[in-house]
């Protein structure tokens, strides 16, 4: 186990290193990515702009330009080619409004999902069974901006039941205007992932139920209620339990820019797009360094977790 | 004679397909008294498993339908409410499955998957359960028991994972044992020690065993009377020894002279029966061995009652319709045994 974890710490550190010069060697080779081009503005003197090439750097070698915006991400000094702001600062500020929507629309999604799909499981083949799966496809095509803006639109500006996005810290107006800020995106990014979670459940539960040790727990007299949580939901909830830690992982580390943008959260997805919209290299490398991480940590986490769940895995 | 324990009479079970209804077992009817070893035998889809799982209502599913009645004691098996039959399962009749390597739960561990079945039926604390699954698992002979009832299924061997269920099965001290081709899986040293693990079952406990195999040496080696299943019928049924020396069904001879034995000459090829087991959804008119019987006649289209044919036996009762001297006179004798190369069987 402490071996296990060492592996793969040292593993992060390739994988953070790997991913942190493709993301940096992309942004300087990109067309109109000279950054000391953009900084400097629109009708100024070649002199001008190689003064400010000169003086952010941007005048030495890749490899120098690339050490040096490392050493100041882990020392805390990054700041924006574009508005000379901190991004650490930025980051930190954002990770409380991405966290709480990440988590708690993991929470919906895990929740809705697992008893939706164990109520078609134990349907199979009724009309209610179809109509959800129907449903499901129908969550999972539909596409989050699309979803959000609609909800954000006649649920938030017409009918006026929830805020018009943003986010509103428990410290200043408490828990229930937090809520009631958050509800909508966490609704609406958890509903891809409902429907997900939906038919993977069913199909595993369908799996598990035709089981032999299933067979094997009524021919012991169980109280069905045990066949079911004892047996039949303890085997078939290791591969959700996976899929679910993997899923939150890519959550956090970028795949709620999209429910953030639409509800205004000012969450680390949203700075991260508005920062790739500004062609800004600092906050880029920072947030991806940032989603890597949570990533490859959950990655770890959930290979953990599954040996935990199953004895006949062990990390080696 | 004692009572029966376990009455099983003109039990049905069809399973509604998309390919018409699947008459999976077609009027069963014996009796299993306290103490006695009843063997099930037949090929593959003869109905033998299906029959078993009946009796635990394992077989209950939307597009199943039960006929007859199967007392155990004052409950009717097949009309029982689920509610009747969890209280019974396990308790009174306990089952062993086929295949010691999935039956048990992976993700839990040995001793609290048996504890689990004690605490359904008993009220008895976590700790005195245990104590007796460590007893449990020292009598089938589970080395260092003490230890091994927090093993996983995946750290033992296939024939201790089948000791498991024995003592997993023998937990609440059941009537009744149903072992459901209980050997198969396992090597046949192993299979040896088994089936001495289930007589000594028997003798110390009283335990009536009905055993579902397609193995007549397992059957030999244990069985007190047999039941021959074909295409969902019992088609022969009396004690080993009626079975085994005085066949009276063709198919039976067929089954008996596909055997290997070590006390006889090996014959150059095996002995088979020609041709396949009828579709369960399609039988034959009748006798259902029709088809591939050598000594079909002008009554073999009639339905063959279970009953007494020859006059010597009142327990020996099978479904031919062949007179009991045509029986004897075709089973062709060779060195005053029945050479069961000839008759109904082709070389």
């Amino acid at each position: 186990m402490a071996a296990f974890v060492i592996r793969r710490v040292l593993a992060m550190g390739f994988v953070l290193f790997a991913v942190s010069v493709l993301v940096f060697l992309i942004f300087n080779v990109i067309p109109n990515g000279d950054p000391a081009a953009r900084m400097a503005g629109k009708n100024v003197t070649p002199q001008v702009v190689e003064a400010i090439r000169v003086e952010w750097g941007f005048d030495k070698s890749l490899p120098v330009q690339y050490a040096t915006t490392m050493q100041k991400l882990f020392t805390g000094d990054l700041v924006s080619y574009d508005n000379r702001v901190n991004v650490v600062d930025e980051i930190v500020r954002g990770i409380p409004r991405t966290f709480a929507l990440t988590i708690g629309a993991a929470i919906i999604w895990l929740v809705a999902g697992v008893a939706l799909g164990l109520f078609t499981a134990m349907r199979a083949g009724h009309w209610t069974d179809r109509l959800v799966t129907v449903l499901a496809l129908v969550g999972i095509s539909m596409p989050v901006f699309w979803l959000g803006a609609l909800a954000a639109y006649y649920l938030g500006y017409k009918a006026g039941i929830f805020p018009n996005g943003g986010y509103s810290p428990i410290s200043e107006d408490g828990l229930f205007s937090w809520v009631h800020h958050l509800l909508l995106p966490w609704v609406v990014l958890a509903t891809l992932f409902i429907g997900v979670y939906s038919r993977v459940v069913r199909s595993t539960v369908l799996d598990t139920i035709n089981d032999d040790y299933v067979r094997t727990a009524r021919a012991k007299g169980l109280p069905e209620r045990h066949v079911m949580t004892r047996h039949v939901l303890r085997n078939s909830l290791i591969p959700v339990v996976t899929l679910w830690g993997l899923d939150f992982g890519l959550a956090i580390g970028g795949g709620a820019i999209l429910t953030e943008t639409v509800f205004d959260l000012q969450g680390v997805g949203q700075y991260f797009a508005e920062s790739i919209g500004r062609l800004d290299v600092p906050p880029v490398m920072a947030v991806t360094m940032f989603g890597a991480f949570f990533i490859v940590v959950f990655n770890t986490l959930v290979d953990i977790v599954y040996a935990l769940l199953d004895p006949r895995i062990r990390l080696q | 004679m004692t009572e029966p324990l376990l009455d099983v009479r003109h039990v049905k079970v069809d399973f509604r397909t998309e390919d018409g209804v699947v008459h999976a077992v077609d009027d069963v009817s014996f009796e299993l008294r306290p103490g006695e070893v009843l063997a099930v035998v037949g090929e593959s889809g003869s109905g033998k498993s299906v029959t078993a799982m009946t009796l635990l209502g394992l077989t209950r599913s939307p597009n199943a339908s039960f006929g007859g009645t199967a007392k155990l004691r004052d409950l009717d098996l097949i009309s029982a409410t689920d509610a009747e039959l969890r209280a019974v399962r396990g308790r009174d009749i306990a089952m062993i499955f086929q295949d010691p390597m999935t039956s048990l739960n992976p993700v839990h561990r040995i001793g609290a998957q048996i504890v689990e079945q004690i605490r359904a039926h008993e009220d008895i604390s976590e700790r005195d359960a245990m104590e007796r699954v460590v007893e449990l698992l020292q009598r089938v002979g589970i080395p260092r028991a003490g230890e091994r009832v927090s093993s996983y299924p995946h750290e033992f061997s296939g024939g201790m994972r089948q000791r498991v269920m024995i003592a997993m099965a023998m937990s609440c001290d059941p009537a009744v044992l149903i072992a459901d081709e209980p050997t198969t899986a396992l090597d046949v040293t192993i299979q040896a020690q088994i089936l001495g693990e289930m007589r000594e079952l028997r003798e110390r406990s009283g335990t009536a065993i009905l055993l579902v195999t397609h193995d007549l040496g397992v059957v030999a080696d244990i069985a007190d009377r047999i039941a021959v299943m074909y295409a969902g019928r019992i088609v022969e049924t009396g004690t080993l020894d009626e079975i085994f020396y005085d066949p009276q069904h063709p198919y039976t001879w067929g089954l008996l002279g596909s055997i290997t034995r070590v006390d006889r000459d090996r014959p150059g090829r095996l002995p088979s029966i020609p041709g396949m087991p009828p579709s369960l959804s399609d039988r034959p008119e009748g006798c259902h061995f029709r088809p591939r019987c050598r000594h079909e006649f002008d009554a073999c289209p009639k339905y063959p009652e279970l009953a007494r044919r020859a006059p010597d036996a009142p327990g020996h009762l099978d479904r031919c319709w062949l007179s009991p001297d045509a029986k004897r006179e075709r089973r062709v004798m060779a060195d005053g045994e029945i050479g069961l190369e000839a008759g109904g069987v082709t070389a």
